[in-house]
C-alpha cells in the first residue's frame, strides 16, 4: 500500500512540474534562454543515466557516448532532413542506428578488459567524427542545417520519464541483476549461468540506443549538427555527471546532471577554467570518493523524509527552473 | 617508388615518437594495469617547457634534459596524487582519475598560456634536407630517429642491467609477490612513472620539432595512438610498443600517402579493433589467465 | 549410465602440465573428496569441469553430454555449480539478491516483460522472491536478507557461497575448500551441513579440501593428485595407509594435520 502511496507522490510531483513548466513557457515566464538550458538538463540527463548504465550498474568503461549520440542525431537527421520523413521514424532510426553502432563495437571490445573498451569507444567516437566530415551528405565539416524543429517540452519531458523508467525496470529485473552480478565478480556471475557477454553487450546496446535518443532530441532542437560538437569533450562532461552523481545511482546521474548543466551555463564565459574545475572535480571525486557524491544510494522519497533539506535541495531546484 | 620509400621514412620518424610514448604507456600499464591517459599531456608539457627554454636561448640538448627532469618530476608527482590511493579501491575510479589529470593538465595550460599554436624560435633547430637517390631525408627525421634509439638504449641499460630495473621487472611480473620478496613497490611504481614521463618529454620535443606545433592538446591523439601501438606491440611488452609505434607510424604515412589523408586518425583505432578481435594479446605479448 | 565420466582429463599452460591424465566415474548421490598438496592441480580440476579452461586433451561427459566447447553459463544450466576457494560473492549486493541472480537459470523472462513490467514479470519475479528466500531461511541467513554481502561474518559468507551454488538448482556440487579459515565448531557444523544438502538436494558432491578429518569422515571415496597426476584413490582407510599419499604429503605443512 505504501508503495503505491509513494508511487502517487511521484507521479503527483511530476505531473505538478511538468504542467507548471508549460505554463510558464507559454506565458513567457521562463524565458527562452532557460527554456534551452532546460531541454539541455533533459538531454543530459538521458546521456548521464545510459552512460551510468554501462560504468555504474554493468562496471564496464565506455567513452563512446559522443559517438552514439552523433549516430542517433545524424541518423536522424538525415529521415528528416533529407528524406522528408516524420519525426517519429526518425526517433526509432537514430535509436536503432545508435543501438548497432554500439553492437559493433561492442561485440569485439567487450570480451576483453575494461580499459581496452575505454580505448576502442574513445576511438569509436573519433572515428563517427572523421567519417561525418567526409560525407557530403550531411554537409561534411560544416554540418547538416535546415533541420526540422520538432522537439517541444512536452517532448522532452517525456523522452526523460521514459528513458529513465526503462533503465529502472531493466535494472530492477533479473536481467539487470546479471548486469551487476557481471560488475561485482564477473567470473562468479558465469559460474550462476550469467552469459557474461550476452550482458555487457545488451548494457552497452541499451546505454547507446538512449545516447542515440538524446542525440535525436538535441539534432531536432537545435536544427544544426556539426561533427566537432561531437567530440570527447561531450563524452567527458557526461562522465563528470555520473561520477558527481554516483556509479550505480540513477537518481544520482539525474542530480549530476541537473548540477553540471546548470553549472556549465554559469560557467559559459570562462570555458578553460569550466573545464579546469571539472577535470579537479573528477580527479577529487574520483580518490576520495569514488563511488561519487551519492553513492550507488538512490535518493527515495524516504531518504529524502530522513535527511529532510540537505539531499532534497538539489532535486527540488528541478522545479526552480 | 620513390613515394613509397618517401612514406615509408616519413613513417619511421613518426613511429619512432609513437615508440618513445608508447614505451612509457606500456611500462606504466605493465607495472600497475592502469591506462595513464595523463601520458599524452605529459608530452605536451615537455614540449612547453622545451619551448620555455628554447626561448629562454637555452640549446636543444639543455633543453631537452630540463624538458625530460620537470616531466619526471611532474609523472611522479601525478601518480602520487591521482593514482595512488585510488589504484587498489576500484579500476574504474582510477580510470577516470587519470582522464581528470589529463584535462586538468590541457585546460590548465590553455587557460595560462591560451589556445594558439607556437613553434620553436627560428634558431633552435635549424633545419637541413638531403637528397639521397632521390629519397629526401629531412635532419629532423635524424635528430628523432637517433634521440630515440639513445634513448632506448639507456632504457635497456636500466631495465637489464640495473637493480632498479630488476625490480621494476619484478613488480610487473606479480607486485605482491615482488613486495614479499623486499621490494619496494610504492618507489619502483614511481620511478617507473619517473622514466616513463622523461620519455613522454623527449616524444614531446621531437614532436613539437617534427610537426612545427606546440600546443594545449597535441599530447591527445599521439597519446591516443601510441596506446593502441602499445596494445599492437603487446600491453607490456617493451619491444613490442617499439615494434608497434614503428608498424603504427608507418601505416599512417602509407595510408595518408596514398589518397587517404582524411582517414589518417581513423587507422589506428581500426587497427585497435583488429588486434582485439584477432590477437588480443597483440603481437609480443604473452597472454595472462586469471587465476581463480 | 554413470552421472559424471572424466576420460583423460590433461590441461596444459604452455610447457606446465596442471593436470594429466584425469580420471573420475561418478554415480549420482557419490560424495567424492579430491586432496593433494598445494598446486597439485585440484582446483584444475574444477575449471575444467566448470568450463573455465577448456581441455588440452581428453574429455568430459556429463549425464551423456560432452561438455568440451561449452561455456561455464551453459554448463551451470546443465546441471553443475560450483563454490570458489577465495570466496567470491557479488559484495556490493544484498544477500537475497546474490540469490536471486543464481535463480535466472532456473526461472527467467523476456526483456520486454522486463522493460514493461508486463507479465509474467510479476509472477516471475515473485517466485524468484519467494524461493530466494526459502532458501535463505533454510541456510539461516534469511535474517541478513537485505545487508550487503561483504558485511557478512566469514562463515556465513563461506554459506552463502553454497546457498548461491544451490539457487541454481545443481545435480552436481563442486566444493573448493568450504573449511578453509574455519574455526572447528564452523567445520563440524559445516560438516553436518554438506551431509544434509547432498540427502535434501538430491545432490551429487566433490569436495576439495585440505581439513582432512573433514574428507575422512565425509567422503566415501578419496582421490589423491600430486603434480597433477591421480597418484591413488579408494576409501579413506586405504588412502590413510597408501604408502604414495604419505610420500606426496611428506615435507608439507599437510602432515600434521594427517598424523591427527
Amino acid at each position: 500500500m505504501k508503495k503505491y502511496f509513494s508511487t502517487l507522490i511521484i507521479c503527483l510531483v511530476l505531473a505538478v512540474f511538468f504542467v507548471a513548466v508549460q505554463l510558464g513557457i507559454n506565458s513567457g515566464a521562463i524565458s527562452w534562454y532557460w527554456m534551452t538550458n532546460l531541454y539541455l538538463v533533459g538531454i543530459n540527463i538521458i546521456l548521464a543515466a545510459s552512460l551510468n548504465l554501462i560504468n555504474g550498474f554493468t562496471g564496464e568503461f565506455s567513452l563512446g557516448h559522443a559517438g552514439f549520440m552523433a549516430v542517433g542525431a545524424y541518423s536522424s537527421a538525415i529521415i528528416t532532413a533529407n528524406l522528408g520523413l516524420p519525426f517519429p521514424l526518425a526517433v526509432i532510426v537514430g535509436m536503432l542506428a545508435a543501438a548497432l553502432a554500439g553492437l559493433l563495437v561492442g561485440l569485439p571490445t567487450l570480451r576483453l578488459r575494461g580499459d581496452y573498451l575505454a580505448i576502442a569507444t574513445l576511438g569509436f567516437g573519433e572515428i563517427v567524427r572523421v567519417v561525418l566530415m567526409n560525407i557530403d551528405y550531411v554537409g561534411g565539416a560544416s554540418g547538416l542545417t535546415d533541420i526540422p524543429a520538432m522537439v517541444n517540452w512536452p517532448i522532452i519531458f517525456f523522452s526523460v520519464v521514459l528513458s529513465l523508467l526503462l533503465i529502472r525496470n531493466f535494472i530492477c529485473s533479473s536481467h539487470g541483476r546479471a548486469c551487476l552480478a557481471v560488475r561485482e565478480n564477473d567470473l562468479a556471475a558465469e559460474m550462476m549461468g550469467v552469459n557474461i557477454t550476452y550482458y555487457k553487450v545488451l548494457a552497452f546496446v541499451i546505454g547507446a540506443a538512449l545516447a542515440g535518443l538524446a542525440g535525436v532530441l538535441y539534432a531536432h532542437y537545435y536544427t544544426v549538427l556539426q561533427p566537432r560538437e561531437f567530440s570527447f569533450m561531450l563524452t567527458f562532461n557526461v562522465l563528470v555527471m555520473v561520477m558527481v552523481g554516483g556509479l550505480g545511482s540513477l537518481t544520482g546521474s539525474v542530480v549530476g546532471a541537473v548540477i553540471i548543466t546548470i553549472a556549465s551555463a554559469f560557467l559559459q564565459a570562462i570555458p578553460e577554467l569550466r573545464m579546469v574545475i571539472y577535470a579537479a572535480l573528477l580527479i577529487i571525486s574520483a580518490v576520495f570518493r569514488p563511488q561519487g557524491l551519492l553513492g550507488e544510494k538512490e535518493v527515495s522519497l524516504n531518504i529524502l523524509q530522513k535527511l529532510g533539506g540537505v539531499l532534497s535541495g538539489p532535486v527540488r531546484s528541478k522545479q526552480a527552473h | 617508388m620513390h613515394d613509397l620509400l618517401q612514406q615509408l621514412l616519413n613513417g619511421l620518424s613518426q613511429g619512432s615518437i609513437y615508440a618513445l610514448i608508447a614505451v612509457g604507456y606500456t611500462m606504466i600499464y605493465g607495472i600497475i594495469q592502469l591506462i595513464n591517459f595523463a601520458h599524452g599531456d605529459v608530452i605536451m608539457v615537455g614540449a612547453y617547457v622545451a619551448l620555455g627554454c628554447a626561448l629562454m636561448g637555452l640549446g636543444l640538448i639543455p633543453s631537452l634534459a630540463i624538458a625530460m627532469l620537470s616531466c619526471a618530476i611532474l609523472g611522479v608527482i601525478i601518480e602520487r596524487v591521482a593514482y595512488r590511493r585510488v589504484r587498489p579501491v576500484s579500476r574504474l575510479a582510477a580510470l577516470t582519475s587519470a582522464i581528470g589529470v589529463s584535462l586538468f593538465l590541457e585546460y590548465i595550460m590553455m587557460y595560462f598560456l591560451g589556445a594558439d599554436i607556437r613553434t620553436y624560435p627560428a634558431g633552435f633547430f635549424p633545419e637541413r634536407t638531403y637528397s639521397i637517390f632521390g629519397v629526401t631525408i629531412n635532419n629532423k627525421d635524424l635528430l628523432v630517429l637517433g634521440t630515440t634509439l639513445v634513448l632506448v638504449i639507456i632504457l635497456q641499460y636500466i631495465i637489464y642491467r640495473t637493480r632498479t630495473g630488476k625490480a621494476m621487472r619484478a613488480v610487473s611480473f606479480d607486485g605482491q609477490a615482488a613486495q614479499l620478496m623486499g621490494v619496494n613497490v610504492n618507489s619502483t611504481v614511481a620511478i617507473t612513472f619517473f622514466i616513463g614521463s622523461a620519455l613522454a618529454a623527449a616524444a614531446g620535443l621531437l614532436y613539437g620539432i617534427y610537426f612545427n606545433t606546440v600546443q594545449p592538446l597535441m599530447g591527445l591523439m599521439p597519446g591516443l595512438k601510441a596506446f593502441i601501438a602499445a596494445v599492437l606491440g603487446g600491453i607490456g611488452s617493451i619491444p613490442g610498443a617499439m615494434l608497434g609505434g614503428i608498424l603504427l607510424g608507418m601505416t599512417e604515412s602509407l595510408v595518408a600517402g596514398f589518397g587517404g589523408s582524411m582517414y589518417r586518425d581513423a587507422v589506428a583505432f581500426i587497427i585497435l579493433i583488429l588486434v582485439l578481435l584477432i590477437r588480443p594479446t597483440g603481437l609480443l605479448g604473452k597472454g595472462v589467465q586469471e587465476k581463480v | 549410465m554413470a552421472l559424471l565420466e572424466v576420460n583423460k582429463l590433461t590441461k596444459a599452460f604452455g610447457g606446465l602440465v596442471a593436470l594429466n591424465n584425469f580420471v573420475l566415474k561418478m554415480e549420482k548421490g557419490e560424495l567424492v573428496g579430491l586432496i593433494g598438496p598445494n598446486g597439485a592441480g585440484k582446483t584444475t580440476v574444477f575449471n575444467l569441469l566448470t568450463g573455465l579452461y577448456q581441455p588440452t586433451s581428453g574429455n568430459i561427459v556429463f549425464e551423456g553430454r560432452d561438455l568440451r566447447g561449452k561455456h561455464p553459463h551453459q554448463i551451470t544450466k546443465l546441471g553443475i555449480a560450483r563454490t570458489f576457494q577465495n570466496i567470491r560473492l557479488f559484495g556490493n549486493l544484498s544477500v537475497l539478491d546474490n540469490v536471486k541472480i543464481a535463480h535466472q537459470v532456473v526461472t527467467n523472462y523476456g526483456l520486454i516483460p522486463a522493460f514493461f513490467r508486463i507479465p509474467p514479470f510479476n509472477r516471475r519475479e515473485a517466485e524468484i522472491e519467494e524461493s530466494a528466500l526459502k532458501l535463505l531461511e533454510i541456510f539461516d541467513l534469511k535474517k541478513h536478507a537485505y545487508e550487503k554481502a561483504k558485511n557478512l561474518p566469514y562463515g556465513e559468507q563461506r554459506r552463502l557461497e553454497i546457498t548461491r551454488a544451490l539457487a541454481t538448482k545443481p545435480k552436481l556440487l563442486l566444493l573448493d575448500e568450504p573449511a578453509a579459515g574455519m574455526n572447528p565448531q564452523e567445520t563440524h557444523d559445516l560438516l553436518e551441513l554438506i551431509k544434509w544438502i547432498r540427502d535434501e538436494f538430491d545432490l551429487t558432491i566433490i569436495l576439495i579440501e585440505h581439513d582432512m578429518s573433514l574428507v575422512m569422515s565425509l567422503c566415501e571415496r578419496v582421490l589423491v593428485l600430486d603434480y597433477g597426476s591421480l597418484i591413488a584413490e579408494g576409501t579413506p582407510q586405504e588412502i590413510q595407509q597408501n604408502p604414495r599419499v604419505i610420500e606426496a604429503y611428506l615435507g608439507d605443512e599437510e602432515v600434521a594435520a594427517w598424523e591427527e
